[in-house]
């Protein structure tokens, strides 16, 4: 299925949308094709979030983001998202709301999602700041040793949007490389799409690979390089410099609009 | 910000970020599996490994466990960090107050931030599970605060016993390195005190740049300078040479 058809038909204004990655495999290619539907008030949901959600932001998709460290990883720390650090503290293009967990209370809330389960637990968040402001954490007695723990809701997005290196004709999809929670993201929300490297006629088996049968994804797009400027492993590293590029272009709002402009009207994905 | 002298000794001079480092990269020892955030820490537990702690297992938040291979993101977590097979966490962050809380999520009001930072990570499951945790970050007074804006990552709370009565059960900050000394945890109180400075850093100097009143031990001591092999492995890991 053409991406742009796949992203037309999976995302609907209001939706909550979950495009995972960790630090490869990034679904760019897809991102780009949900700037170009301008969706609204969208929820966007990652664990870190970097330039795709900063762009998405920026070009005014979102309504909410819901994540658990947000920064440009290049460049690593403090700031190093404008759009977003825009819209936190200037409400520029649009205000936006936050739900905010660790990098653990993300996994557990995808695990449950993803098995059927109302909520995880995890210990993590005893004293941290983090509950007071976060609607999506609880405690829960263990009704065995009536120890108290942290509980976080399940997630099950709307529609989840990853990329992988290859999937075979009929839709069976094959990742490698160190893990995000992408297959959790797909096996968690009610649509699925999943960009690929490659179709083959059949997968073979590849060491350390993980894999999501074709029953459990609603779509499969081919979108070579689809992951670029992240990196998709056996395919093509993370291109740093597109990383760093991006901080130019973020920092200012006329450099930002000229970016989208781009991405809108030419179609031409430049990072 | 603080201009420090560049002390000079055998070993040639270096920086306060160099004397930073090897503090810090001292704290890891050999055989540890050791958790580091970016920056500093990483740079400090890559400097261990090529110094003395080659077999050092560096858990990464990808799931990586050193070269032997990744596991999945819900086993990292759970089996890993938050079972406590983390030896030590190197941990930074954008604010730490007196009784090593860190802060990596907002400066300023959480609705209305002054500045929003990259948020939670991994750090406040490694400062909760981990056996220890080693704080690494730059002394400055604007980070250095009685109390952080946003408790991310718990050191201990508001007092010796608030880690217990939490339910934590790694052990919390140990040491605290920065570029002028190293602050350790008061048996009693918890608060952190200086228990060195290094060459050429006065106690006025850490004081100034410390938010609290800051308690200095009585047996202070003068880090050790970094030697010409620990600067030498130093300058490979900035300048991603060596093995």
């Amino acid at each position: 299925m053409p991406l742009s058809d796949a992203v037309a038909d999976l995302v609907r204004d209001g939706d909550e949308v979950a495009l995972e990655g960790n630090s490869a495999l990034i679904p760019f290619a897809a991102a780009h094709e949900v700037i170009r539907l301008r969706p609204r008030d969208l929820t966007l949901v990652r664990m870190s979030p970097d330039l795709v959600y900063d762009q998405l932001v920026g070009a005014g998709c979102a309504r909410k983001l819901v994540f658990s460290w947000a920064a440009n990883p290049v460049l690593g720390v403090t700031g190093s998202l404008h759009r977003l650090q825009d819209a936190l503290v200037n409400a520029w293009p649009a205000p936006l709301e936050i739900e905010e967990h660790s990098h653990a209370g993300m996994t557990a809330r995808y695990v449950a999602g993803a098995s059927g389960l109302p909520f995880g637990m995890l210990r993590g968040y005893a004293g941290t700041d983090l509950p007071q402001y976060t609607a999506s954490v609880a405690t829960v007695r263990c009704p065995f040793t009536g120890e108290e723990l942290d509980a976080v809701s399940a997630l099950n997005p709307d529609v989840a949007i990853v990329h992988a290196q290859r999937a075979d004709k009929s839709g069976n999809v094959q990742f490698r490389g160190a893990g995000g929670m992408q297959r959790e993201a797909v096996l968690a929300a009610r649509r699925s799409l999943v960009t690929v490297e490659e179709i083959v006629d059949e997968l073979s088996p590849v060491p350390d690979a993980t894999v999501l049968p074709s029953f459990a994804v609603t779509a499969v797009a081919h979108a070579p390089g689809g992951a670029a400027p992240s990196a998709a492993d056996g395919f093509y590293d993370r291109d740093d410099e597109a990383y760093r590029a991006w901080d130019e272009i973020s920092r200012d709002r006329t450099r930002f609009g000229l970016w989208l402009e781009g991405i809108r009207v030419e179609g031409t994905d430049t990072v | 910000m603080t201009t420090l002298d560049r002390p000079t000794t055998d070993a040639g001079s270096w920086t306060s970020d160099e004397m930073l480092a090897v503090a810090a990269a001292r704290t890891v020892r050999a055989g540890q599996a050791c958790f580091a955030g970016a920056g500093l820490p990483a740079r400090a537990a890559e400097l261990a490994r090529r110094l003395h702690a080659p077999d050092l297992l560096l858990v990464h938040d990808d799931g990586r466990l050193g070269e032997l291979g990744a596991v999945s993101l819900p086993e990292l977590f759970g089996y890993w960090i938050q079972s406590g097979r983390v030896d030590v966490g190197l941990l930074s962050a954008a604010q730490i107050d007196v009784f090593g809380n860190l802060n990596t999520t907002v400066l300023g009001d959480y609705a209305e931030p002054d500045l929003r930072l990259p948020g939670s990570g991994s750090a406040p499951e490694i400062a909760a599970s981990c056996r220890e945790v080693v704080v690494v970050m730059r002394h400055r007074l604007p980070a250095f605060v009685e109390r952080v804006d946003f408790v991310t990552s718990v050191g201990f709370g508001a007092g010796p016993l608030d880690r217990a009565m939490l339910g934590l059960r790694g052990g919390g900050p140990r040491q605290v390195i920065t570029d002028l000394g190293v602050l350790e945890p008061d048996p009693d109180s918890a608060e952190l005190r200086l228990t060195a400075v290094h060459p050429g850093v006065r106690v006025e100097q850490v004081r100034a740049e410390t938010g609290w009143p800051l308690e200095v031990s009585e047996d202070l001591v003068v880090t050790d300078a970094p030697t010409p092999h620990e600067l030498a492995a130093l300058r490979s890991v900035m300048t991603g040479s060596g093995s």
